[in-house]
């Protein structure tokens, strides 16, 4: 008698559950992504359609989002304008012109139907630059930032260790996060505005029943669900340059409790000390996470005289203060200045700056100067050595003493030639940002050069320096100092830092 | 009346075998221990009479600002490689007028050369080389490979040069390039 209503509930609920799932396929396979327009009054969604294998979002849509105004001209130009500012589009051509300079698009826009289609990078490339409030486009994450508000990368991680396991939370920038335990699940909330992460943010740990995943509950709010062998857990935090670590060490239940049918406990048991456990504060997730900059001369150093009064000493720290603002807003990377006021800095101290605080990068930032006014156009330059230097930084290994008493093999590379090692990977960051300059700034005749320069040579990490163009020159001298060419100038290198970090093994963080 | 012309004749012979030998051992070792210059490569090692000159590269700034252009111009012979290194530079860093644009900062003059046995050639300029830059990574570049190659270029035994200012060594003239080592000739900086 009893055994019929039950096999009929469970075929509804078979059924039930067969739609929904075919539901959520069909809805996941029909439907491109849509874009997040994240703001503080809230999150809406944007369509984006796809051409050709790019994503685009309606210039119509973009309009009624951003109070835009968008016109079809009489030669077939589209203006888009925002309180005065204006950007014309022209069909068939990946390029805007944007309050008089030109910038590059990966697509040229598009019509469908009526209504006429941009790529999604029209968005940082050309509307950030008339738009009055900060917009931070997430490609990756489908996600657009308008304005100042508190959105960190989450990076999930799990690691099964023997019987136990931990859960290592990276929060860019820093967020605190509150950890309370319910009935089956854990409950991660966030001091933030919302959570860029991935959906969901860890799908399969293949843990041994210790943790079935982790998945979004709300904006600010992850939940890990808790599996029949989770026992306890201990919840640590630690910030890591600008990244907040959280790490869950989990530990299991005994195997012949008759796990899978075992209830999670009211009351945790207390866990046992974590079995070997590696150390969990290290480097965030991403192995790129400091960046030093440079900016040159200062002091009485003032480096080249623009034709119009302007300082070279000026102009890199503006620059580099600019750039170390984006990098922490938008990448949450930790940025050095190696000076951050008109003070004169030996060569060799800016390098230890970098080299002493481990730095994943080292940007010199200059301004050129020629006895040529006609010269112009930015360009970057790598560190060049002499093939006797070369050899001479191959100089292998020596055994020395070790603290704690023995010897180890410790490899010695003369201070002078600390770059030689990194220039294949600087030479890879020049070629980044040379393709990211390209798009947006005039670029000199040879764009990448090799010279032996001072505050390269002891560089130890991947290094560049970079000028931004000649103030010697005097229509470049009135550009490079205006805001629209340095806010180019700094998209553009943010832009080849992050595809420089993608490159890297474990670079990434999304 | 023949036998004495035959005696005067081996006495003459002797005379020029021994004249030559004097001067095979003190002329010939001077001019190895001192490399000539290519272009006066062919020169005689008796002094040069006064107006004589050889053709050497000379490097000025290039019309687009960011490279050299290399110029043949007569310079002054000057007596072995040192001598000869001061000729060629003081050439190099004499001013100029248009179309020419010189990379070398107005002023500076030029103090001493030396050139060591291994071929490093040190150029001793006045302090205007630093004081009266006008700064900039290129313009800096062009300074100092207007002079290394000036020497490397013009004298094959001349295989690096390093700059020194008022008789020291510097770090660099306004912050760019290292010069604290001679610098090997570099034509990558030439049009």
């Amino acid at each position: 008698m009893n055994a019929r209503p039950h096999s009929c509930f469970s075929a509804v609920a078979t059924a039930a559950f067969l739609i929904a799932l075919a539901a959520a396929l069909s809805s996941q396979t029909a439907q491109p992504p849509s874009l997040s327009l994240l703001s503080k009054d809230g999150r809406r969604a944007l369509p984006i359609a796809l051409v050709a294998d790019q994503e685009f979002v309606a210039l119509d849509d973009l309009a009624t989002a951003f109070q835009l105004t968008v016109r079809e001209e009489s030669l077939g130009a589209v203006t888009v304008s925002y309180k005065g500012k204006t950007i014309v589009l022209t069909p068939d051509q990946a390029l805007a012109s944007v309050a008089g300079r030109l910038v590059s698009l990966p697509a040229p826009p598009s019509r469908s139907g009526r209504r006429w289609l941009v790529p999604v990078d029209f968005i940082s490339r050309a509307l950030s630059l008339i738009y009055d409030t900060r917009l931070d486009l997430r490609k990756p994450s489908h996600l657009l930032v308008i304005g100042d508000l508190r959105v960190p990368r989450i990076a999930v991680r799990y690691d099964p260790l023997g019987a136990a396991g931990r859960l290592t939370i990276d929060a860019t920038p820093r967020a605190i996060a509150t950890v309370t335990q319910e009935a089956e699940h854990l409950t991660i909330k966030f001091d933030a505005d919302a959570l860029d992460a991935p959906n969901p943010p860890l799908a399969a740990p293949g843990a041994p029943g210790l943790i079935l995943g982790v998945r979004l509950v709300d904006a600010t709010t992850l939940a890990v669900d808790l599996g029949p062998r989770f026992a306890g857990f201990r919840a640590t935090s630690q910030p890591v340059d600008t990244t907040m670590r959280l790490v869950l060490d989990f530990t299991a239940a005994p195997t012949d409790a008759g796990a899978a049918a075992a209830p999670v406990p009211a009351t945790p048991p207390q866990p046992p000390p974590p079995p070997e456990l590696p150390p969990s504060f290290g480097q965030p997730l991403s192995a790129f996470h400091t960046i030093a900059l440079d900016p040159g001369h200062g002091g009485d150093d003032e480096g080249v005289k623009g034709a119009d009064g302007v300082k070279e000493k000026d102009l890199t720290l503006a620059v580099a203060r600019r750039v170390k603002a984006a990098i922490e807003a938008r990448l949450g990377l930790r940025v050095l200045l190696t000076r951050d006021d008109d003070r004169n800095v030996p060569v060799d101290e800016r390098t230890s700056v970098a080299n002493n605080n481990k730095a994943d990068l080292f940007v010199s930032l200059h301004a050129n100067g020629s006895m040529r006014p006609a010269a112009s156009g930015a360009s970057i330059f790598l560190a060049a050595f002499d093939r006797d230097a070369a050899q001479a930084s191959a100089g292998g290994a020596e055994r020395l003493p070790a603290f704690g008493g023995g010897s180890r093999e410790i490899e010695l590379v003369p201070w002078d030639l600390a770059q030689t090692r990194h220039l294949d990977q600087s030479s890879a960051f020049a070629a980044l940002l040379q393709q990211a300059l390209n798009d947006r700034v005039p670029m000199a005749p040879r764009p990448i050069d090799r010279a032996p320069l001072r505050v390269l040579e002891s560089a130890n990490m991947p290094a560049v320096l970079v000028e931004v163009g000649y103030l010697t020159n005097p229509a470049q001298a009135t550009l490079i100092a205006g805001d629209a060419f340095q806010n180019l100038f700094v998209q553009a290198l943010l832009d080849a830092i992050v595809r420089f970090r993608d490159t890297l093994p474990g670079g990434g963080t999304r | 009346m023949g036998r004495r012309v035959a005696i005067t004749g081996t006495i003459a012979v002797i005379l020029a075998f021994a004249a030559a030998v004097f001067v095979a051992k003190r002329g010939l070792p001077r001019l190895w221990r001192t490399p000539q210059p290519a272009a006066a490569a062919a020169a005689p090692a008796a002094p040069a009479p006064p107006g004589r000159k050889i053709k050497a590269r000379l490097f000025y700034v290039a019309e687009d600002g960011t490279r050299l252009t290399s110029v043949e111009r007569d310079v002054a012979y000057g007596e072995g490689a040192e001598e000869q290194a001061r000729e060629i530079v003081s050439a190099q860093i004499a001013p100029v007028v248009e179309p020419l644009v010189s990379a070398i900062p107005p002023g500076t003059t030029l103090r001493a050369v030396f050139i060591t046995k291994s071929g490093d050639a040190y150029v001793d300029v006045s302090r205007e080389a630093r004081t009266a830059h006008p700064g900039g990574t290129v313009d800096e570049l062009l300074t100092v490979y207007t002079l290394v190659n000036a020497l490397t270029v013009n004298l094959p035994a001349v295989t690096g040069v390093q700059v020194l200012v008022d008789g020291k060594e510097v770090d660099t003239l306004s912050g760019h390039v290292d010069l604290r080592r001679p610098l090997a000739k570099n034509l990558a900086w030439v049009q």
